[in-house]
Formats: structure tokens, sequence, C-alpha cells
């Protein structure tokens, strides 16, 4: 297994050069969306407005955080589901996202965007909740604070563990399987 | 009647709800540890180490070890000679979860309506709870906070009642060969065959509280052995009825057994990226059901399996 220290923003040439079954440590930043936060982005990109954040080479992590009402710090945060987000996945990287980082399946049709755009879908280890949020070293609220949980954050995260699960040429750590 | 106080209970409910998140069941981990050892795969492996370092981390700082802390499910088995004294049972239980879930920064995961706006009620309510009326004078509650991953990847099969025991091995492997790195393997599988469309699911559920079982277990025989010795003294009559009750019992452990070691020839392994651990326990549940009926559900649970009982 391929162990490569990624600084992130996420290059076109370094997507290119990963393959599935590599596994990254990411250093930088990355935004967090899931469900309902796909549905609004999508709704914005349709309708011309501008983003909270910078869309293009962006990485988005499939998650629903807690964040501690102590410390204000996310104390856990494993990925979710990524099959949930395959309806919005191709408008997002049309829009220019690069990365997303999740757990579990893709569809046919994500797969195929993914060759298409050239971008790169990560698996993160489901239920490894303050293994991963240990790693993530600061956050900031960015939009949609209505939805609590499920909210866009961006996150500061220093050597955060992924394994290539779909690379850029659409190729499947389990080509069986996905 | 026996009077039980309703700050008694408050405290009891408070506590497996607050445990339930943060101690971790040993045998669960030893089960991980086994299974890594086994592992050749270098992802596998790798994956596996990661969920154990959590599991550690999680203990150490009192922090929920995946951040979907689940929709709050309740086992309720109250003794007919019980009397709750100073309020309800129900709402106690309702609220001392939810006192938990807004004093311990647990992830508040439950909206009000399934589908009209999908809205947080910001306090995790209302939990799922399943009532049973037992005979005696005690309370027993268990509380199962169960994440959506592998929730959404169950499922429920009416079958043929002339139906095989391997079709229906089949359809288990199967749900979760379909499920994939989406339930967050390695899983443990809970099946309840028999009952009703309805009753199927929840003895499905209730498998997922058996006692884990050591891995060597799986495949050792001296504790059917053990008590087939232990009937010999017994008249002809009690030992027939005795070994039929034995024979069945053998059969399930069997299938269990068979289940588990075809889940794990899947290949699907720790986050559907390969490996042979894919489960670490297959529990059934049986129920006696209708001449024409054969209902079959698979309940899965993640590798994030938390759940703690009282008895009051």
């Amino acid at each position: 297994m391929k162990v490569i220290r990624i600084d992130l923003p996420l290059h076109d040439d370094v997507i290119q050069s990963l393959k599935a079954g590599d596994k990254v440590l990411f250093s930088g930043t990355i935004y967090t969306a899931r469900d309902k936060a796909h549905e609004l982005l999508v709704k914005d990109i349709g309708s011309g407005k501008s983003l909270p954040f910078v869309i293009k080479q962006a990485v988005l992590y499939y998650t629903g955080p807690i964040v501690s009402d102590r410390t204000g710090r996310i104390i856990s945060a494993g990925p979710t589901t990524s099959a949930r987000m395959d309806t919005y996945t191709e408008q997002l990287l049309a829009a220019g996202v690069r990365g997303m980082i999740g757990k579990g399946y893709r569809s046919r049709e994500v797969i195929e965007a993914i060759r298409k755009y050239r971008a790169i879908y990560f698996s993160t280890i489901g239920g490894a909740g303050v293994y991963l949020a240990k790693r993530i070293k600061a956050h900031r609220l960015v939009a949609f604070e209505e939805l609590g949980v499920e909210a866009v954050y961006e996150l500061q995260v220093e050597e955060f563990p992924c394994y290539v699960t779909i690379d850029s040429k659409g190729h499947g750590i389990f080509d069986n399987n996905y | 009647m026996r009077v039980i106080k309703v700050d008694e209970l408050k405290k009891a409910v408070s506590g497996i709800c607050r445990s339930a998140h943060y101690d971790f069941d040993v045998d669960l981990l030893s089960l991980l540890l086994v299974y890594r050892e086994r592992e050749n795969n270098e992802i596998a492996s790798d994956i596996l180490g990661i969920i154990i370092e959590n599991i550690r981390l999680a203990k150490e700082s009192s922090i929920p070890l995946c951040q979907d802390t689940g929709i709050g499910i309740f086992f309720v088995e109250k003794g007919e000679e019980v009397f709750i004294e100073g309020g309800s049972l129900k709402q106690t239980i309702i609220e001392s979860m939810a006192q938990v879930y807004r004093e311990e920064s647990l992830r508040k995961s439950i909206v009000s309506d399934p589908l009209y706006e999908r809205l947080n009620t910001g306090n995790n309510l209302p939990p799922v709870i399943h009532w049973e009326e037992v005979p005696g004078d005690r309370i027993k509650i268990t509380f199962l906070p169960k994440g959506a991953g592998a929730e959404n990847m169950s499922q429920l099969r009416m079958f043929n009642p002339l139906a095989t025991r391997e079709e229906i091995i089949n359809f288990i492997v199967e749900t979760v060969s379909l499920a994939g790195g989406n339930a967050c393997p390695p899983l443990i599988i809970g099946v309840g065959i028999g009952g009703t469309f309805d009753y199927a699911p929840l003895l499905a559920k209730k498998a997922l509280l058996k006692p884990l079982k050591a891995l060597s277990e799986s495949t050792d025989r001296s504790s059917v052995d053990n008590i087939e010795r232990s009937s010999t003294k017994q008249s002809l009559r009690e030992r027939t009825d005795k070994s039929g009750e034995q024979r069945n019992r053998e059969f399930w452990l069997e299938m269990e057994r068979a289940t588990l070691a075809r889940v794990n020839e899947l290949g699907i392994g720790p986050l559907g990226l390969g490996g042979k651990t894919t489960a670490l326990q297959v529990s059934i549940e049986t129920y006696p059901c209708h001449i024409a009926s054969l209902p079959v559900a698979v309940n899965l649970q993640c590798h994030s399996h938390r759940f703690q009982s009282i008895i009051i």
C-alpha cells in the first residue's frame, strides 16, 4: 500500500497520479457537505448565485460532525454514506469540485462523471469519529447555519487519512463492487 | 406490588444512555483484534488498526466513537408486579434520554417529519420504544443507539414457506453484498426468522443484543456436547424431547456459523475496500409463524455496536 502525503488544494497532476488502492494523508482545507447542503449548493449553482466558498479544485467531506458544546471544537467526525449524494455529484463536479471523501459505493453515473471531470473519490474510516476529529485542527462555519449538523464547515486538516476508492480514470479499488 | 420511584428510574435510564456511548463492549474489541491478526489484506489491516485505535481514544476521552450517535431504541420488559411511583415510565425514559443527549454533546439526528420539511427536533426525540409485559417484579431496560448507515441497508423478505435453509442464507449474504461499504463493515448481523411482516424485523433487532461469540466458539462444538452428556440421566421420554430441542438449537447455531463463513468469503472487508473481515457475528432469533408464511428480516449493525441494559 502506497502512502502519499498531499498538501491541499488538490492539483490536477496530483489527482492524475493517484491510483485506486493508494492511501493518502491530506493536509490543508476541505469542506463538509452532506444531504441538505448538496441540495442547496446545487440550487445556488443553478440560479447563478455566488457560492459560500471557492468551489474550484475543492475537496468535499461527507460528514455531520459533533461540535462540543463545552469547547466549541469538533470532537467526532467520521464519514457518512456517499451514495446519498450521487444525484447532486455531477453538477458539483461540473462547477469545479475535484475531490470527494465519504464511505461506500457510488453510482455508475458518478463514476462516469469522475472520469469526465478527472475528479477522484476517497473513502475514509466509517465509525472512527474520534480518530479523524483529532486530525481536524480548526473549523469555521461557512454556510447554511440553519441546517445545524448539516451546515457547511471549512476544516483545516492535518494528515487526514483516506483511501483512493475511484481514481480519475474511473477505476475502482474493487471494480466488481463499484 | 413492588414500588419503584421515578427518581430511581431516571437515574438508571440516564446511566445506560450515557454508558452506551462510551463503554465499548470488550468482547467486540477482542473480536476486532483477532480478526485483524487473521487479515492478510494490507488496507483491511490498516483500517482495522484505526478502528481499534479509535475505540481506545473514545474511551480515554469520553467522546462518542462515531459522530452518528443514532436514533434511540429502547427495549422495555416490565414486570407485571411493578408500580412506578411519581410519574410515567414512558415519559421518564423519553426525558432521561433527551437530558443525556443535551448534556453530553451527543449529535441530534432526528427530524420531526420523515418527508414534509424534515426539520431537526433538536433534542434527538422521539426514541423508538418496544414494550413487553413479563412476569415478576423487575424492569429490564435496554438502550441501543443505532446509526443510519447500517440501518438503511437492512432488508425484509417474505419467503415461500417451502424455501430452504440455503435460500435464506443466500438472502442474508445478498443483503450484506448490496450493503457493501455503506453499512460500515465489519458488521454484526441480526436475523429474524418467523412471526409476521412486522415482527420479523423486531426479532432481527433483538438478535443484535445476543452476546458475541469468540471466534473459537464459532467452530467449537464442546458446549453442545456438554449439554447432551448432562441429559443422559433423564428418562427416555425426557431424553427424546431434550434431544429434539437440542437438535433444533444445533440447527440454528450451525446456520449462524455457515452464514458467517459465507459472508466473510464475499471479500467486501472493512469499509468495503476488500479483505476477509466483513462480519464478526451472525445472530438469529426465531418465532413460530403461519403455515403459509416465512418472513426473514436482516438487520445490519456497524462495528460501532453500542448498547447497555439495566435491571431495576
